[in-house]
């Protein structure tokens, strides 16, 4: 039982690091961007390169080589989706929405056979891998690489939480997604404040997919597709837009995951979110935290 | 290149239609707005017209884009004459039907043949994406209720294929409800990943029961006809009939109100239109045309498995649609038989297909969001 909430608050907490990005891009411009689950399979395949790079680590130096690489991956996975706004999505901004969402299809599309044209399509094993230790806390069998990850991810968050509620970026941020036309009058810099928010969003996307290649130890050009639909289900769930909201649904979606693995085995896991997003865009599309919004003509 | 069938049996004669009687609508101007909803004979004009006043109502920045996109006011060029002429149509389906006179290899009526049954997939998709302006990101989940109904059907009770339509039809409805009543009433953007997630849903169980044989799927289901050139000349008249029935939707009275919703949903709203009603109409014809495009599909290869209906798949009809025209008959129908004849063509490139196709859909947003082959539209500024 406190294996199972265990695991899935590990997963949750990857969910939760993918779908922030997700969540604060819709806040900000209501955009799906689709190809931000493949800017987490580029964060990997990024982790990948550069561990190939730096060639072979002992496992003592495993975590400290981990968190650097975390780092340079981020930079460059939030430059990455800095580009794809600038090319992509920024001229259309105005343009239907339908056009837009087409448009996210076609980087997603992109993203992905462009890295499986780049690195091939069989699975990589991920040159670094954090084994150690494992300890028993409550019956629940938790490894220390679990624990760092998961403090990792929650040390993101909170920075991200902070940088949005306590910052004049974030403010410059939450103004934009009130109203961007205000904004910019107001002497904000729009285009600026949304391409840092697609690399603050798009890096923790990569950090997620770094933490996720090290710690599975296999990655494919196809594994951002499904946390994709995941992220955005944790997103939908938590309240899409909204911060701490996004993190509790990414944290209730691996609860309910691991839950439903249990009960219905491993190979319904994904209907069952699946399920779960369905029902809850019936019930609450504004999901646990959202408040409702009345559509404005 | 002559095993290029190219099965455009309709969309020229309404263009001829389309043409003429929207300039009469032009005269009359936004006056046509209130006749629309009612207006019955001449429908495509008072259609057209409240597609483009809308349209103008949108603000003036989408205006001008709109004016400088369709390149209004110009005269119709040669070109453009050619591509309205109302027989442009009936050669297409002239050239399907003799194709295999030029060329019966197995290999060569295969591709021809599945080309026909993506040219059914992509009209169908037509009327959601194209019509009414939802975004579907798993149109391929119809496909395979479609494929696998009659697969399932035609195997366990030893059905003709013919036999299993009717199921078909019941099924792909009930899935269509099922799926877009809860999300239609949600923002289109919602529509568009939750689709994409009962796409995955609907393949994952495929995989995962005993009935549909799991992962190596059904074996053994029953053609249609006799030769795999019969086969063809099936699929041709079939798939005819369905882009046909698919261009008399358009452009009947709830064509003109899905036009109506992906213009501008709240005037539509404010205009009588039930959109909710309407839009969860557009998305069961769509599932519908999906459903027999898988029974089709089944007839085609005799065994399906869940591989044939990935993600992937659901990309490439929208692919199509969207490069061909959104809403543009003639285009879908081009733009489906490129992207099916194009990997044959292309093998030499597979690596990069997609990852080109994926740069195409971008390209194709950005540079021409109207398509190939754009649906006409009379609007003078």
């Amino acid at each position: 039982m406190t294996q199972l909430i265990w695991n899935g608050l590990f997963v949750g907490s990857f969910y939760a690091l993918v779908a922030l990005g997700y969540s604060m891009v819709y806040g900000i411009i209501k955009l799906l961007n689709f190809a931000h689950g493949d800017l987490y399979m580029l964060g990997a395949f990024a982790g990948f390169a550069i561990l190939g790079a730096v060639g072979g680590v002992s496992s003592s130096m495993a975590l400290p080589v981990l968190l650097a690489v975390l780092v340079v991956t981020m930079a460059v996975t939030g430059l990455a989706g800095v580009a794809l706004e600038r090319i992509a999505y920024r001229p259309l901004r105005r343009a239907p929405r339908l056009s837009l969402l087409i448009t996210a299809v076609g980087a997603s599309f992109a993203l992905e056979y462009g890295m499986r044209a780049a690195a091939g399509a069989d699975p990589r094993v991920y040159p670094l891998r954090l084994g150690g230790s494992s300890l028993e806390v409550a019956g629940a069998r938790l490894t220390v690489a679990q624990l760092v990850l998961v403090g990792v991810a929650v040390v993101l968050m909170i920075g991200l939480n902070l940088l949005v509620t306590r910052t004049r970026e974030g403010r410059a941020m939450r103004a934009i997604a009130l109203d961007p036309t205000t904004s910019s009058l107001m002497g904000i810099d729009v285009n600026a404040v949304i391409s840092r928010t697609f690399f603050i969003g798009s890096a923790l996307a990569g950090a997620a997919g770094v933490m996720a290649g090290a710690y599975y130890g296999k990655i494919d050009f196809l594994m951002g597709f499904l946390i994709g639909l995941k992220a955005f289900t944790a997103a939908v769930i938590g309240g899409i837009g909204n911060i701490p909201g996004t993190m509790l649904g990414g944290l209730v979606l691996g609860l309910l995951e691991s839950f439903g693995t249990f009960w219905l085995g491993g190979e319904w896991r994904d209907v069952f979110a699946f399920g779960v997003l369905i029902l809850f865009l019936t019930v609450r599309p504004t999901g646990l935290l959202g408040e409702r919004v009345t559509e404005r003509v | 290149m002559t095993r290029v069938p190219d099965t455009t049996p309709e969309g020229a004669p309404e263009d001829t239609v389309r043409s003429t009687a929207a300039d009469t609508a032009e005269s009359t101007g936004g006056s046509a707005t209130a006749g629309a909803a009612r207006a019955a004979a001449p429908d495509e004009a008072t259609g057209e017209a409240v597609n483009e006043t809308t349209n103008e109502a949108a603000g003036p920045a989408r205006k001008t884009a709109e004016v400088r996109r369709r390149g209004a006011g110009r005269p119709p060029t040669r070109a453009s004459r050619l591509l309205q002429n109302r027989w442009a149509g009936l050669a297409g389906l002239l050239v399907a039907l003799l194709a295999p006179f030029v060329n019966a290899t197995p290999y060569a009526l295969s591709v021809m043949t599945s080309a026909a049954i993506f040219v059914m997939l992509a009209a169908g998709l037509n009327i959601v994406v194209g019509y009414c302006g939802l975004l579907d990101l798993g149109y391929v989940a119809f496909f395979a209720v479609g494929a696998y109904t009659s697969g399932v059907l035609a195997t366990r009770l030893d059905l003709p294929l013919v036999a299993t339509v009717p199921a078909v039809i019941v099924v792909t409805v009930v899935a269509g409800i099922v799926i877009g009543a809860p999300t239609l009433r949600l923002r289109s953007d919602y529509l568009a990943i939750v689709t994409l997630g009962f796409g995955e849903i609907i393949r994952i169980t495929a995989n995962n029961l005993d009935v549909t044989g799991g992962p190596s799927g059904i074996y053994g289901i029953p053609g249609l006809a006799g030769s795999p050139v019969a086969f063809y000349y099936l699929t041709v008249v079939v798939v005819a009939l369905a882009v046909l029935g698919a261009a008399r939707l358009g452009r009947s009275r709830i064509g003109r109100a899905w036009r109506f919703v992906r213009e501008d949903e709240d005037a539509a709203e404010a205009m009588g239109v039930h959109t909710y009603r309407v839009k969860l109409a557009a998305y069961i014809a769509g599932a519908v045309w999906g459903g027999l495009a898988g029974v089709l599909f089944a007839a085609h290869l005799s065994a399906i498995s869940p591989g044939s209906f990935t993600f992937l798949q659901s990309a490439l009809v929208l692919m199509a649609v969207v490069l061909g025209g959104m809403g543009s008959i003639p285009g879908v129908v081009i733009g489906a038989i490129v992207i099916s004849i194009l990997p044959e063509i292309l093998r030499d490139l597979a690596d990069y297909r997609f990852f080109l196709f994926g740069v195409l859909l971008i390209a194709v947003m950005l540079l021409r969001p109207q398509g190939l082959w754009p649906a006409r539209s009379k609007e003078v500024p």
